[in-house]
């Protein structure tokens, strides 16, 4: 095979040659090459197929602004990278690429065949079709369209890497390690503060990579680069990134930087992180991201072998690549001059350079002329040849009506340059018009930020390196010896004599948008530069119209007939390229997702088989299965142990807060419905919280420690939230009251024994606190020992039975499980979970809020109008409750239901009518919220919201269910013991 | 001209220089009957509506900037209807009912596809709280069903239903006649309809000012484009609605607060359907295109910027990842914000306002996208006939302050 | 990501440690008052937000800091602050808040 390699690129080291594959067929290349450079210097110019028509295309330019080379980066399952642009990736040993978009292979793809009838896909024919007969859309055309989505292959798979990020600081932040970023980073590294300078490639330099022949304060540039970027990593406060991407700006100099580590490593190491997300909060951000140079809008533009100027400039200077043997040019700008004369001075044949202007710099003209290269201004190519492949084209001169064909293996083009607003954009900096260049350049800064070099519009070395170095005031001059970068014109035609109609010039290549496409989106009304896009889907494809955007602009700006500004021009959007889902993930998946919180006891229920659930973000143990038991027989055999003789359950989940203060009542009676006042120091009450609008927001038992604190308790879920309301209020609304709050979930682990043997097994364990029905009575407190372990001892019950809450340290939570467990053997102790909880409270009608109460259920539909004070001048949610709708208005109320058939379980959730009978939409009278299987009762139960529940007691209603029709009675929500002759013994 | 199969190949063959302007850009008369502010979808299906099933056709839609660039052309594009409440459940039906036959209707194609969307649970009280819509959708006729883990897997491939995630996936309720549409045609098919029907269609057009006449009813806007009168001004101006009802002297109980979204790199089909988690906070699905299509939750804080925080995008790509782990390796290719407006119950505003004359849809938070065509429908309706439709009468601003919300999230409360 | 600061720690911190907690100075009316009120007039105390484009007062909790609720004025077209200040403090006059964006 032919080698294009012509010279040494600057960051290519022929010692180490690399193998690798594209589309299964073996090629060589060099360390340093990226995939793109290695298939040119192996004579490949095609490498994909576009998106929508599917035509063959080749690389268009050197870096990641490529619409075209779109591959697929393989490195075995689970790691298989679709649309990675060919001109970024580093290639190494055994690579593994291949091209996308084409079947059966990229040479012949039969998708092509959408190219021959593109006339009918002009751009939005979707909305215009697809609509009869109607019903073939949901099963022929959809499906259809569907099928021919998307570019690379999905991934099948889940990725195996890891992912890291971090967050960093820094007093400046310079992106873009071109002259400018590298005379603003010298400048910085005399500076007191720290200095971070990132470049997405692998080398630091960026256009001084490329460039040869140029003299920097008399030295090469090479070894100005060299001295650069010494004096940089010798700089304590300097740190250089390279393959790192600066890819989104957010408010307040917050940035975003997402550094690839591994993609480039033959040998991955173990463990290693693939990328890295590196926040950065920077006190001031130098924003040096060049400019990117434009395509020419013509007729066959996407030819494979059609590529920009300045990558033919870098593949050669950089890489060592001739990107052909025989090449032309086609420009509007000087700058394409200097490639033809490099590409000249390196042995490649230069046979013509088209340019459209009609006059351009003498010595320009004079030097081509020199070097036997053919110069034919105002002029114009208006057809180009080759399948596969440029092999000539057409030249076009429309003064002379002039036309003749020109051979060629490879043709240059260069419409100017767009200097990179995109993170100046994100930063919400203005951005202005500059006529000179025919670019938007940046205007007003949001931000601590500046532009500088190529992306302020200020183009090549010298001034780039000057403006670099004066952001600091440094007085220091670069001079620099170099071809002057010159200037060009912007045409948004270019003259063609076949008719419009004829042409295919394509805009955005990876779209397959063509200046048709944006002039039937004019003439169809679409005149915003934002309808322009949308209609042609102009710039949005994996590039995001960085070569396309500006020639959009132009052609809408011609066809509206409108200036450019008032054409407008698309936001730029993060991330800058695309960027890995993982690496906005980091190390945050699975267990790290989210932390699990977990009791003092949560091992101990590990080792005893617990099946756990999910409640907010702890774990809970639901039910302790034996024997294979299912979560029904479980809950069965723990329900009745406990009913029966003791159960034992872990609440360290309940949330808690220690409210402490000599205006601690008052405090209390303002947060909660329930009047605290009476309460005596020992004793506990039912709290009931509103939020301001009346309905019920929380509830929990709440013991009166001293005459000035409080032990309150809070639902599991609703512990944060809480504690936030009461903060809300203490410090906003009763910020006269003196009291201090403390979160206090975390500090007590809290264990529930129930049952008739409750007190029989703590009376060994405790000797300081009496015990006794009579001292000890339900909804009462005392402060003790027990084992030794000081405790806040509760005698409080959610299951209706003797009950005592034991409140511990944290710390000795599970010694002390573990002791009880122990010393309850005699008692048949047995651990309960959740589930059973659930059930024992129903059968004693005691709510769940979240559950039997949600956002909409005020104290007196839940029957807990008791809890309402009558008395309290204020409380959060006093005023609510009045409000008309919530006073007369018909109320679903919480009641009890039996079903008929008392072995039905109903199901959570499920609706109730009372005429069954009736056509769909039913009315509905509300919904039952808890539902069991009552082991101890030998029947199911239910508790429900129902409208006016409280006035149907006894009623029929039924439950509609897809198989059948429940039939079931409303009743009181309390089954068991009602008389609570259990709770008080 | 009528779009069609038929007319896209006649076009062809003439170089598709025949197609005429799709809504013509109007300078705006003096005066109108009605005046809807704000060109969104919502706005633009007023007008269509109002022309073709009320019979006003003396109608301007007035848009700042360019029809559909606000939150019509930066949603997710879900459509479904399962919700709890019965008025909600009307509501979202509504709009589906429309929905399905909206592109022949319009002679547009608004690619509205009913793949299905399955709302996942992760925990107990997810269970109880989607079995509970379902009981409900079912009595009120509106598709939903339950799914167990492994259905769940079987409609959607992808999903990863193992054990070992953080949040494990315990089943989930579908939607079946749930799915997407393409949002911009939504925007541009109302208006190529509307505009045929006579309605004008007039962009960078501000609205600074309402006035009102002597008996403090709607009298006109000052706008941009000069002084239009009218005697009737529907609001649908989604984040902006607070700003604009301050011109007419109205506070409203509005919020409005960033939400983003984001795509990936276009793939070969990989995601049938669309897929919601309120657990781990994400939804996701597969355009036409190939790209990922995801979204999450608010911003925490107000702003009209239209920009959101990194580290929201973060979450909500760590939820997708949680739960579709294939798609770690998929990249982001682009990301953007919207403004919405959130009531106080999360739920609508769609009526008559205090002032006469003026009329509103507003309030849709997160959610606007799929009531399109029914509150576009509500709101043409109300305007003819100065009352409420009985679909959006419970959608009124008296709600807030008797105190009958329709608090949707609310009734899915979580606690324990 | 925003960053705020915080007046009672005096420190600029990211907005991770903060909670947004809703537009500042509307005062709860007492228990007595509320009893003379309308419910629009409770709707309106309750509901009702100027949700301003432009020059915001709101209240945020440096809930993982120092726990203190403090309020701001903060540009909501660019998500700007202007300036925060102590729970307590007045709403800042337009010369005070001038002031402050220089």
């Amino acid at each position: 095979m032919k080698n294009f390699r012509s010279k040494k690129g600057s960051v290519i080291n022929e010692e180490e040659t690399i193998k690798f594959s594209f589309d299964g067929n073996e090629f060589s290349g060099f360390k340093g090459d990226t995939l793109s450079s290695a298939l040119l210097a192996n004579g490949i110019h095609l490498v994909g197929r576009s998106f929508k028509y599917h035509r063959p295309r080749g690389i268009l330019s050197a870096g990641s602004e490529e619409p075209n080379a779109i591959i697929t980066f393989d490195r075995g399952e689970g790691k298989i990278t679709p649309n990675v642009r060919a001109t970024t990736l580093e290639i190494f040993n055994r690579l593994q690429s291949f091209s996308q978009n084409s079947y059966p292979n990229l040479k012949f793809d039969i998708g092509a065949f959408n190219n021959v009838f593109s006339i009918f896909f002009p751009a939005g024919f979707y909305n215009k079709t697809f609509m009869w007969p109607k019903s073939f859309w949901d099963k022929v055309y959809e499906p259809f369209i569907r099928n021919l989505a998307g570019l690379g292959p999905a991934p099948l798979s889940e990725d195996t890497d890891n992912y890291a990020s971090c967050y960093g600081h820094c007093e400046t932040l310079i992106i873009g390690s071109g002259p400018a970023g590298i005379a603003a980073a010298l400048a910085a590294s005399q500076t007191e503060g720290r200095v971070i300078l990132v470049d997405e490639q692998s080398e630091i330099g960026g256009s001084l990579l490329s460039s040869s022949n140029k003299k920097i304060d008399n030295l090469s540039s090479e070894q100005w680069l060299s001295k650069a970027l010494n004096t940089l990593k010798k700089s304590n406060n300097v740190k250089l990134m390279t393959r790192t991407t600066a890819i989104g700006y957010w408010h307040d100099n917050f940035v975003a930087l997402s550094e690839r580590l591994t993609d480039h490593l033959s040998q991955v190491p173990e463990g290693s992180a693939r990328e890295q997300l590196h926040r950065i909060r920077a006190r001031r951000v130098i924003l040096a991201q060049g400019a990117i140079e434009r395509p020419l809008v013509f007729n066959g533009n996407d030819r494979p072998g059609i590529m920009l100027s300045n990558a033919a400039q870098t593949y050669l200077n950089k890489y060592g690549v001739r990107v052909g043997d025989n090449i032309s040019v086609f420009t509007s700008h000087d700058s394409a001059y200097e490639t033809a004369f490099e590409m000249c001075d390196a042995k490649v044949n230069v046979s013509v350079i088209i340019d459209l202007r009609k006059e351009v710099n003498a010595d320009l003209l004079a030097e081509a002329n020199s070097r036997g290269i053919e110069v034919h201004l105002n002029s114009s190519i208006s057809r180009t040849y080759g399948k596969l492949r440029i092999n000539a084209f057409e030249v076009y001169s429309p003064i002379q009506n002039k036309k003749f064909i020109v051979k060629c293996d490879a043709l240059i083009m260069s419409g100017g340059w767009t200097p990179s607003l995109h993170l100046w954009s994100h930063s919400k900096g203005s951005i202005k018009w500059d006529k000179s260049i025919s670019a938007y350049i940046p205007d007003k800064a949001n931000e601590n930020v500046c532009c500088i070099g190529a992306c302020n519009g200020n183009f090549g070395i010298e001034k780039a390196l000057n403006e670099g170095n004066s952001v600091f005031n440094n007085n220091k001059k670069y001079v620099v010896q170099e071809q002057s970068f010159g200037s060009g014109v912007v045409l948004n035609t270019i003259p063609n004599y076949l008719k419009k109609e004829k042409q295919k010039a394509f805009v955005d290549f990876q779209n397959d948008v063509t200046e048709k496409d944006i002039s039937l989106a004019v003439q169809e009304g679409f005149k915003s530069i934002e309808h322009v896009k949308r209609y042609t889907t102009n710039g949005m494809a994996t590039d995001q119209g960085k070569t396309s955007n500006l020639n959009a602009l132009e052609i809408a700006s011609r066809e509206v007939g409108r200036s450019i500004e008032k054409v407008g021009l698309t936001t730029f959007r993060p991330p800058y390229t695309p960027t890995t889902f993982g690496t906005f993930v980091g190390y945050r998946d699975k267990e790290l997702f989210d932390p699990v919180r977990k009791t003092p006891i949560d091992d101990w229920a590990v080792t005893n088989s617990a099946v756990f659930e999910p409640v907010g973000l702890w774990r809970r143990a639901r039910f302790f299965p034996k024997n294979k038991e299912n979560m029904d027989q479980a809950v069965a055999r723990e329900c009745k142990s406990t009913r029966d003789s003791l159960g034992i359950f872990d609440a360290s989940t309940l949330g808690k807060i220690e409210i402490v203060g000599p205006d601690a009542t008052k405090f209390m009676n303002l947060m909660y419905s329930t009047s605290w006042t009476s309460l005596k120091v020992g004793n506990c009450r039912y709290g009931l919280m509103l939020g301001e609008d009346g309905y019920i927001y929380d509830d929990g038992v709440v013991a009166r420690i001293a005459d000035d604190r409080y032990h309150v308790t809070t639902t599991t879920g609703g512990a944060p939230r809480v504690f936030r309301h009461m903060e809300d209020y203490l410090q906003t609304e009763f910020n006269d009251l003196d009291v201090w709050l403390t979160s206090t979930t975390e500090q007590w682990a809290v264990i529930a024994l129930n049952g008739p043997h409750a007190r029989d097994i703590l009376e060994p364990l405790i000797k300081d606190i009496d015990l006794s029905a009579d001292s000890f009575p339900h909804m009462s407190i005392r402060e003790g020992n027990i084992c030794g372990i000081p405790t806040r001892l509760f005698r409080v019950s959610f299951t209706g039975e003797l009950g005592f809450e034991i409140n511990v340290p944290s710390n000795y939570g599970l010694a002390l499980w573990k002791i009880l467990m122990t010393e309850g053997a005699k008692y048949r102790i047995t651990p309960y979970g959740t589930e059973t909880m659930h059930v024992l409270r129903a059968e004693k009608g005691y709510i769940i809020v979240g559950q039997d109460t949600d956002g909409t259920v005020t104290p007196f539909d839940a029957g807990l109008g008791w809890a309402v004070a009558k008395k309290k001048k204020d409380f959060v949610g006093m005023r609510s409750l009045k409000r008309k709708d919530l006073v007369n208005g018909v109320r679903k109320q919480l009641v009890g239901l039996l079903t008929e058939d008392p072995l039905t379980v109903l199901a959570e959730g499920s609706q109730i009518v009372i005429n069954p009978k009736q056509p769909k939409p039913m009315k509905m009278l509300g919904h039952v919220t808890s539902s069991y299987w009552s082991e101890c009762l030998g029947k199911s139960i239910a508790m429900a919201v129902i409208e006016d529940g409280f006035n149907l007691m006894g009623t029929d209603i039924y439950i509609p269910m897809p198989e059948d029709t429940i039939k079931a009675k409303v009743c009181k929500p309390i089954f068991y013991d009602p008389e609570g002759k259990r709770i008080h013994v | 001209m009528k779009f069609s199969a038929i007319s896209l190949f006649a076009n062809a063959l003439s170089g598709h220089k025949k197609w005429p302007s799709q809504f013509p850009n109007k300078d705006p008369k003096k005066e109108y009957d009605v005046i809807i502010i704000g060109g969104g979808a919502h706005g633009l299906g007023a007008a269509y509506y109002l022309a073709s099933k009320y019979g006003i056709t003396n109608v301007a839609v007035l848009e700042k900037g360019w029809i559909g660039g606000g939150n019509t052309g930066r949603n997710t594009t879900i459509i479904r209807s399962n919700y709890l409440f019965d008025e909600s459940a009307a509501l979202y039906d509504h709009a589906v009912d429309l929905w399905d036959g909206l592109s022949q209707e319009l002679n547009y194609n608004v690619m509205f596809s009913k793949r299905g969307v399955l709302m996942l649970a992760h925990n107990v009280h997810d269970v109880q709280s989607f079995k509970r819509h379902v009981y409900s959708n079912r009595l009120n006729d509106v598709d939903n069903q339950w799914l167990n883990p492994e259905e769940c897997k079987e409609f959607c491939p992808p999903l990863d239903i193992s054990s070992s995630r953080r949040y494990p996936v315990m089943g989930g309720a579908l939607q079946m006649r749930a799915g997407t549409a393409r949002h911009d045609s939504v925007a541009w098919g109302y208006a190529r309809a509307a505009s045929k029907l006579g309605v004008d269609i007039i962009q960078n057009c501000e609205v600074t000012g309402i006035r009102r006449d002597s008996l403090g009813n709607v009298a006109g806007v000052e706008t941009a484009k000069g002084y239009l009168k009218s005697k009737k001004i529907g609001v649908s101006a989604a984040g902006n609605t607070s700003v604009v009802m301050e011109m007419a002297g109205l506070r409203f109980p509005l919020e409005s607060y960033p939400l983003q979204a984001l795509v990936s790199e276009p793939i070969k089909p990989v995601f049938p359907c669309v897929v919601m988690s309120n657990a781990v906070h994400a939804y996701i699905s597969q355009s036409d295109k190939g790209e990922l299509v995801i979204g999450a939750g608010t911003d925490q804080y107000t702003s009209y910027s239209q920009r959101g925080a990194l580290h929201l995008q973060e979450h909500n790509l760590m939820s997708i990842c949680e739960i579709f782990p294939i798609f770690k390796r998929m990249r982001m290719l682009r990301s953007w914000g919207g403004v919405v407006d959130v009531t106080p119950d999360r739920s609508p505003i769609v009526g008559k306002t205090p002032v006469g004359g003026l009329y509103v849809n507003c309030g849709w938070g997160t959610g606007g996208f799929k009531a399109t065509p029914g509150a576009a429908n509500m709101l043409a309706y109300t305007i003819k006939h100065n009352e409420p439709h009985k679909i959006n009468a419970p959608f009124n601003l008296d709600r807030f302050i008797g105190g009958r919300l329709i608090d949707e999230a609310a009734a899915a409360a979580v606690a324990h | 990501m925003l960053l705020i600061h915080c007046p009672y720690c005096n420190k600029k911190r990211p907005e991770v440690e903060f909670a947004y907690a809703g537009e500042a100075h509307i005062e709860r009316p007492n228990g007595i008052n509320q009893l003379t009120m309308t419910d629009e007039e409770w709707s309106n105390f309750m509901f009702i937000r100027n949700n301003i484009r432009g020059e915001h007062a709101e209240r945020w909790w440096h809930n993982s800091g120092c726990n203190m609720f403090f309020n701001a004025i903060r540009n909501t077209q660019t998500d700007k602050f202007i300036m925060t200040y102590k729970m307590g403090e007045n709403l800042p006059t337009e010369k005070q808040i001038k002031a402050a964006k220089k």
